[in-house]
């Protein structure tokens, strides 16, 4: 058994994110859900930080202060249109991960899945 | 993830009951996990599920087996007593670093949807409403009111929980006295020491916003087991 722990998370952090899901899936809006699965050396969310995405690209929460972002989001549309999850990840020696910035150093797992 | 799932997940959460999400990368099959209950479309055996309830009573996400664990712990709670004007700037502000924030005041002029907008609030005595839904190992007790008729009924209900932090504004002359109390009330030394008086970090600041900022610095300090700033 492998663990990484992580600090405690916010609630209200989690109350938010999953709260838009939610009102967007009661909407019959196409959606995904991001999560981090795995970090090493300066990643700045703890494993477990949602993004939520919406179908329009409307998205909620954070998997890496803003970094990736861009292309988690992307993988969350392609997810969306094709039902099929999707496993990230994005370090120093990834060149993709320099194009999108992750400046910090760390390397990001991240786990992407359609809600429905 | 099914969105039957996704409901059930939130329900759990509504009901402040720690659950898992546990999730096969690969085929996308998940299940929630509980203390009592598994269900979902996931198979675990029996030691990967004991590795799983494990991490759910840690409170940490992370993988078993391969699979991906996402712990929902009961959430963290800030109970302010004293509907005052630095409660009004510390209940946004604790809300924002990740507490769900309840204000207690027995004086109903004080404890105002307008002076509180989307904060709960309760009108009644602390000592009643603790007693009630009593503190946890994630709950803070913080004092505002500087009436003792009012502030020490909360901090007495406080000491006698497990609170991971209890505060109390008020000078050090004000604390003194309210240590003499506290003694005459029947608590030790060791009790009356748990009250961080006056509550929050030294940043010097007097405006209520700055006092707010101090108090929930010194709240998330405690939380994430960094020492005591203060002799």
């Amino acid at each position: 058994m492998s663990q990484f722990p992580s600090a405690p998370f916010c609630g209200a952090d989690d109350d938010a994110i999953l709260g838009q899901l939610g009102a967007w899936l009661d909407e019959g809006r196409g959606v995904a859900l991001a999560t981090v699965t795995k970090i090493w050396g300066s990643a700045p969310l703890p494993v477990g930080s949602h993004l939520a995405v919406e179908e329009g690209g409307a998205f909620v929460g954070s998997v890496s202060g803003g970094c990736i972002e861009g292309a988690v989001i992307s993988a969350a549309l392609e997810a969306i249109a094709d039902g099929k999850p999707r496993s990230l990840e994005f370090g120093v020696t990834d060149e993709q991960a320099w194009q999108v910035g992750l400046a910090c150093g760390g390397t990001i797992g991240i786990y992407v899945e359609r809600v429905r | 993830m099914k969105s039957k799932l996704f409901r059930s997940l939130q329900a759990f959460r509504t009901a402040q009951c720690p659950v898992a999400v546990v999730t096969d990368r690969v085929s996308g099959a998940q299940a929630l996990v509980t203390a009592g209950q598994v269900s979902g479309d996931l198979a675990l055996a029996e030691g990967t599920l004991l590795g799983i309830r494990g991490m759910l009573a840690g409170d940490a996400s992370g993988e078993v087996d391969g699979l991906l664990v996402r712990v929902y712990g009961p959430p963290w709670t800030l109970v302010l007593v004293g509907a005052v004007h630095i409660a009004q700037a510390l209940a946004p502000m604790a809300a924002l670093a990740g507490f769900a924030v309840k204000v207690i005041d027995p004086r109903r002029a004080f404890a105002t949807e307008l002076r509180f907008p989307g904060v709960e609030l309760i009108v009644d005595w602390p000592n009643d409403v603790l007693a009630a839904s009593p503190p946890n190992a994630r709950t803070a007790v913080v004092t505002l009111t500087h009436d003792p008729k009012i502030d020490d009924v909360g901090l007495i209900a406080a000491l006698r929980s497990p609170a991971f932090f209890i505060g109390a504004l008020g000078s050090n002359r004000t604390h003194a006295r309210r240590k003499a109390r506290l003694a005459e009330a029947g608590f030790g030394e060791a009790d009356i020491a748990r009250i961080a008086a006056p509550v929050g970090l030294d940043l010097g600041g007097r405006l209520p916003g700055e006092i707010a900022a101090s108090i929930v610095a010194e709240i998330v300090g405690v939380r994430h087991g960094r020492p005591r700033q203060r002799p």
